[in-house]
């Protein structure tokens, strides 16, 4: 603990990475094609016909040859497995598809909203991080305290509210009521361009709602976790040495109860983009998952598989990247065994 | 650990769901009598009253809380607290039986893994790990979209996204059983195979199963109110709290907040109740695993 560890050893702490990323992509692109698959065999069984989808109200005076004519040119009468050859060539060529309910091709959609959802979720992930390390160390630090059980109480009880409610009731406190923050939006309405304190001010809302309903997992977390290791032996012994309160607290405890910390990150990236989701058509956010809402409530099948893959590519990323960055900061976690 | 009196005798915890009120701390009577309101009144409702609650008043309407309306009225001139009473009444009924759906699906592909093992067990694990990575929300949705929004839909959606944990359970509760003595004695003592499964087995699995089932409705009812909420769930017919909370969103921005937030308290307090006891029955059949919610 007190020697400084030498390079070599740093560096053979990530001599696995390559095997293990190889590792992974053999398991991730089953996992993709298996995903594909199922929700093109689901698309293929929804009831909706797509010449009738594209042709929109206009299907009620279309001529039973038109339509044909348009399966026929789409080969939405071919079998199956032809069908989804053909859509997985399309996606690998950077193909999406068109949305049936922007009516625009998909790539555009996800390249003029994707920015907007990762900012909502980036800065909604920092601000439960902060907080919940800052919260839960003070609460295991008096463990037992006022403040610890308020905080859990809290922290359960926020756990059973649905984000969208949260949400609800945060416009009509925050916007409608004091008046202190917009409803909703990513603008004001008479704005011609996205000014960065416009859009800050907006987003204040929608960032600490989605943050503040996934917060109670990671506090309660860090909170167990720090309780934990303040009974540790270095604890003890750093204690024993006479060192300061707070540097044994977030020098010592804090320090070994963060490193799992990370695995709980990526395990909860699923539920946070869920969240966003529900956050963006609360707020009218125009990010991927208010767009995703609307690509459901018209059945549009390319947007909304282009939306799941795309997702189920970053949580397989960002898994993987958690799980390189747990044994770049432990020793004792090996790579390549 | 200093002190040398003999540890006290602890009585094995009892295994009966009535068991959990007894030697219990305020927060779970408390959750307990919360609880069995709500069932009671949700049951009743229709014979206590027996008001039409799609009845539509438009000279009412939006009024604020008052001792004729206790929670007011939404934009159509309803009662809200008796709306909430009877949408609660369809979210847990659709929550329970979607619980009760991937249960089965759950319990089936769990004692499959657990039984036959070997390549069907990894090939069976390798696809509830695979959903277990996908954002289970967005999957909900999708599979809500391609089938049409309806009852059936909604029911497919949570049980579809919900019965990996009840497998993963299953699965390793018969895996460690597999290896217990009193199942070797069994099948040397020439019981067949599915004398094995039913007399031995399956009695030590399902306690797990209900604790399971019961731990789900919960996440059920919050998946179910997040896609009635985005207009993907129950048809308005059936107006769950999703469809409340969607529909006061109209009267919350014109000031009329009650429409939308009365339905979600009801919700969050009867589901904080639900999650409460199930916690505490899962300390009790389990106590090295910690319950996600302590009373």
């Amino acid at each position: 603990m007190t020697t400084k560890a030498p390079t070599p050893v740093r560096r053979r702490r990530l001599a696995g990475a390559g095997v293990v990323i190889r590792r992974r992509l053999l398991v991730a692109v089953p996992v993709l094609a298996a995903t594909s698959m199922g929700m093109f065999a689901l698309g293929a069984a929804s009831p909706i016909d797509p010449a009738q989808q594209y042709a929109g109200a206009a299907a009620f005076t279309t001529t039973e040859e038109n339509l044909a004519q348009l399966r026929a040119n789409w080969g939405v009468d071919d079998p199956l497995p032809v069908q989804y050859a053909r859509w997985v060539g399309n996606l690998l060529r950077g193909d999406l598809g068109w949305s049936t309910s922007r009516h625009e091709p998909v790539t555009s959609v996800l390249a003029a909203r994707a920015g907007w959802t990762l900012l909502l979720v980036g800065a909604a992930l920092a601000l439960v991080l902060v907080a919940s390390v800052l919260l839960g160390t003070l609460a295991a630090y008096r463990r037992g305290g006022w403040f610890d059980r308020a905080l859990r109480a809290t922290a359960y009880a926020v756990q059973s509210m649905p984000v969208f409610w949260i949400g609800l009731a945060a416009i009509a406190l925050f916007a409608l009521t004091l008046g202190w923050l917009p409803a909703g939006g990513l603008t004001d309405l008479t704005a011609t361009g996205t000014a960065p304190a416009d859009v800050a001010r907006h987003l204040v809302l929608p960032v600490t709602v989605l943050a503040i309903s996934q917060a109670p997992w990671f506090v309660l977390f860090v909170r167990d976790a720090v309780a934990e290791s303040l009974r540790d032996d270095h604890v003890l012994a750093a204690r024993a040495r006479g060192l300061p309160g707070r540097t044994v607290l977030f020098g010592h405890a804090l320090r070994t109860a963060l490193l799992p910390f990370l695995t709980l990150v990526g395990t909860h990236l699923p539920e946070l983009v869920g969240g966003a989701v529900l956050v963006e058509t609360v707020f009218s956010l125009p990010g991927l998952g208010a767009v995703t809402v609307q690509a459901a409530l018209g059945a549009d099948f390319p947007l909304l598989a282009a939306t799941t893959l795309a997702t189920t590519v970053v949580v397989l990323t960002a898994n993987l990247a958690t799980d390189l960055g747990y044994a770049a900061a432990d020793p004792r976690v090996r790579l390549d065994d | 650990m200093t002190d040398l009196a003999p540890a006290p005798a602890r009585t094995r915890p009892s295994r009966r769901p009535s068991a959990l009120l007894r030697g219990g701390r305020p927060g779970v009577v408390l959750a307990a009598g919360v609880l069995a309101v709500a069932v009671v009144a949700c049951l009743l409702a229709p014979l206590l009253w027996p008001l039409d609650q799609s009845a539509v008043d438009l000279v009412r309407t939006r009024l604020a809380p008052s001792p004729e309306h206790l929670a007011g009225t939404d934009d159509l001139g309803r009662d809200v607290a008796l709306r909430s009473l009877y949408g609660l009444r369809v979210s847990l009924l659709v929550g329970a039986v979607a619980a009760l759906v991937a249960t089965v699906i759950g319990g089936l592909v769990g004692a499959v893994a657990g039984t036959v093992g070997g390549r069907v067990d990894r090939a069976l694990m390798r696809v509830v790990d695979t959903i277990a990575a996908l954002p289970h929300l967005l999957l909900g949705i999708f599979i809500v979209a391609m089938l049409r929004p309806s009852l059936g839909a909604v029911i497919a959606s949570i049980a579809l996204t919900h019965w990996l944990s009840t497998a993963r359970i299953v699965r390793s509760e018969l895996l460690s059983l597999r290896s217990r003595p009193f199942i070797d004695a069994a099948i040397s003592g020439g019981a067949s195979r599915a004398r094995v499964l039913t007399r031995h087995l399956l009695p030590h699995v399902l306690p797990r199963l209900a604790l399971a089932t019961t731990l789900m409705v919960p996440h059920a009812v919050w998946h179910e109110t997040a896609l009635s909420f985005l207009g993907l769930g129950l048809p308005p017919h059936l107006a769950s709290i999703g469809n409340m909370i969607n529909d006061g969103q109209r009267s919350l921005l014109t000031g009329a907040w009650w429409a939308s937030i009365v339905p979600g308290l009801a919700l969050v307090t009867v589901t904080l109740a639900l999650a409460a006891l199930t916690g505490r029955w899962r300390d009790r059949l389990d106590p090295r695993v910690r319950a996600e919610l302590q009373l």
